[in-house]
């Protein structure tokens, strides 16, 4: 079974401080994690790589610098890693990246099963995913808690609204996974050293099936940035600092008839 | 679509645009800024140019006939005849952006045994309801419930289509959006319509952050996802004033690879976006066991306990009961949030909330932006506090 695991390098922290007046994200040297709901995707990768011959590929569209999550992935234990780099791939939206990792998986190779993270923590849109599956006009389930390999395929289970749903698909699919679905390894020491210079392959539009660059990046986004701007803050209708604020808070619930 | 292009030189390498771009896409090269892969063109780079030295170019692709595509639609979620308030909240937005145009409201609505819930969508203001009601979507496929609202759009090209940020929304939207090839904008909590029929999102962008203004310039139908709790359900009207069409199920449907293998019900669960009360512990609770505290609170209070998202990554609780952008929107009559900074993706998450109380020792914490009442205190006084007292008032009241 061939298994293919989407991966993406976001900013390891979102406390990330905005000015005010401008709106601008002040990101002074941020430094870079793997979206951590991928780390579920990639473990469960590596547990079901069973058989001879399974492997787990790991890509992930970004700038040079997303190397680092790769090496990541493969001190983990995945076989095989992409960073898909162009300058002609930037600015792209869901339509757009989706289509990108389409392009990029197919251009690789065949697939059994793509596994992405739920979301990831810096768009937290949660839709990359699906619309990959669209776009390579394969089955998709989200948000999947458990899954185990049937007959050619899988059984996924997805709490939907007021179920617990289980259902049946024939590979190739693509799933993405809740994060309590497992307990992702660390990276180990060992294979770390293993696998220092374990080449990692960063290919471009021009390796892609489809070299139209109009179809990729900010070109073929449909959705376009108008303008960015700080979040509303009203001001704080009251402030309490000092030592009788709990007397102050029981007898505000009371007026307010929370008690 | 546009790009953003520097003109050499008109440039005077004072680098203003590297210090005003958001995205960390421009960088000093030898004197002058150069784009890289993180540009959006957000055009705030124009804007901090002095020299007037960098322009947007529009690339003209093939623009949709924008005329072609009217009205609004919304996916009408229900789980066994019953219908998601979400969809309810929906049909408020899309008639309220509708009016004083010549759009109409529609919905399309999926699933098995439906009729009473189709009729029941008549009573909100709607114009056509379009039902496929067959057992083959008794249970929730993507790629079948794609084809059905494919469907429809094909029959109503709708300019817009508002699908609830669900579970099942979540799953279905992107689907459809990549089939149409146009734009589909995440857990929007603004929307409104431009004359032209440009639907105006707003979202928390960059984790929440900074506000992200988005438009589909381009493409038709627009697609965009709203969580539950964020826009306001119309009263329902005792007239029918829509009527239900019912359609045949397009034959992807029963082409569809994914079989059903077992339905289970869930455990009645607390439903953090239901409750009227709300207790929260964030990141200042020390450890594990001090959450107790915050459901004693909660229940103390006859309402329900959540988390923020710090705790949900040390695996103090799930993300059901997480409010913020990868968890819940909550908007609670009373909220009281203990230990939580308030970064804005949980803000953004619970600021619609009638009453806000935000417990916190940092006097500069962001909490305090959002609360109606901001108490600067240590939480392992005021908690344990409230939950003595109000022991006591409940046992003068049962003495």
């Amino acid at each position: 079974m061939r298994i293919f695991v989407c991966i993406k390098q976001v900013p390891a922290t979102n406390k990330v401080a905005v000015d005010e007046k401008t709106g601008v994200l002040l990101r002074n040297g941020v430094a870079s994690k793997m979206n951590p709901y991928d780390l579920y995707a990639l473990e469960i990768a590596l547990r079901l790589r069973i058989n001879p011959g399974d492997t787990v590929t790991v890509g992930t569209m970004g700038p040079p610098q997303a190397q680092a999550i790769v090496r990541e992935a493969y001190r983990m234990g995945a076989d095989d890693g992409y960073v898909f780099s162009d300058r002609r791939l930037g600015g792209a939206d869901v339509l757009a990246t989706s289509y990108t990792l389409a392009q990029a998986i197919r251009s690789i190779g065949d697939f059994d099963m793509i596994l992405c993270g739920k979301q990831t923590t810096d768009g937290d849109t949660a839709q990359v995913g699906p619309a990959i599956a669209e776009t390579l006009g394969i089955p998709h389930a989200a948000w999947v808690s458990r899954l185990s390999v049937r007959d050619d395929g899988l059984d996924v289970v997805q709490q939907l609204q007021d179920n617990v749903e289980v259902a049946h698909m024939p590979f190739p699919c693509l799933v993405t996974v809740e994060q309590d679905i497992c307990t992702p390894r660390l990276p180990s020491l060992k294979t770390g050293l293993a696998v220092a210079d374990k080449p990692i392959h960063i290919i471009g539009l021009d390796d892609f099936l489809d070299t139209d660059a109009e179809h990729y990046g900010l070109a073929g986004s449909a959705t376009q940035v108008e303008r960015i701007f700080a979040p509303e803050n009203d001001a704080p209708r009251e402030c309490w600092q000092g030592t009788d604020s709990l007397e102050r808070l029981y007898t505000h619930l009371h007026q307010r008839k929370f008690i | 679509m546009a790009q953003i292009v520097i003109v050499s030189r008109k440039c005077t390498g004072c680098g203003d645009c590297v210090k005003r771009c958001s995205f960390d896409a421009l960088h000093m090269e030898g004197g002058q800024p150069r784009i890289d892969a993180g540009c959006v063109a957000c055009g705030a780079c124009i804007r901090a140019c002095a020299a007037q030295a960098i322009i947007r170019l529009e690339t003209k692709g093939k623009q949709v006939d924008k005329t072609k595509w009217t009205g609004l639609l919304v996916y009408a979620e229900q789980h066994g005849g019953k219908l998601h308030p979400v969809s309810l909240e929906l049909i408020g937005k899309a008639i309220s952006l509708s009016q004083g145009t010549s759009h109409v409201v529609k919905t399309v609505l999926l699933g098995d045994d439906i009729d009473a819930c189709a009729q029941e969508l008549c009573h909100y203001g709607v114009h056509e309801v379009y039902a496929y009601d067959s057992p083959a979507l008794s249970f929730f496929r993507a790629d079948a419930f794609a084809a059905c609202v494919e469907d429809a759009i094909r029959q109503m090209k709708p300019s817009v289509v508002l699908v609830g940020a669900t579970t099942q929304g979540r799953s279905l939207a992107p689907r459809l959006a990549t089939r149409f090839h146009t734009g589909l904008t995440a857990d929007c909590t603004s929307l409104s319509l431009r004359e032209n029929s440009d639907l105006v999102q707003i979202r928390p962008a960059f984790g929440g952050n900074i506000m992200a203004q988005i438009i589909t310039p381009d493409t038709r139908p627009q697609f965009a996802t709203v969580r539950y709790k964020v826009m306001d359900a119309p009263a329902r009207s005792v007239q029918a004033t829509g009527a239900v069409v019912r359609r045949t199920l397009p034959k992807a449907v029963a082409l569809s690879p994914i079989t059903h293998v077992s339905t289970t019900p869930l455990p009645k669960a607390a439903n953090i976006s239901e409750a009227d009360i709300l207790v929260v512990g964030g990141r200042g609770l020390q450890k594990e066991s001090d959450l107790k505290m915050v459901e004693e609170l909660a229940s103390l209070l006859g309402g329900e306990w959540a988390a923020s998202r710090p705790l949900v990554e040390k695996g103090w609780c799930t993300n059901q009961r997480q409010i913020g952008l990868s968890g819940r929107t909550v908007r609670p009559k009373l909220i009281i949030t203990c230990g939580v900074s308030g970064a804005i993706q949980f803000a953004a998450s619970m600021n619609q909330s009638e009453h806000i109380i935000a417990i916190n020792k940092d006097p500069e914490a962001p909490i305090f932006k959002v609360a109606h009442i901001g108490i600067v205190g240590d939480l392992y006084e005021i908690v344990p506090g409230l939950i003595a007292k109000l022991k006591a008032h409940k046992e003068a009241d049962a003495g």
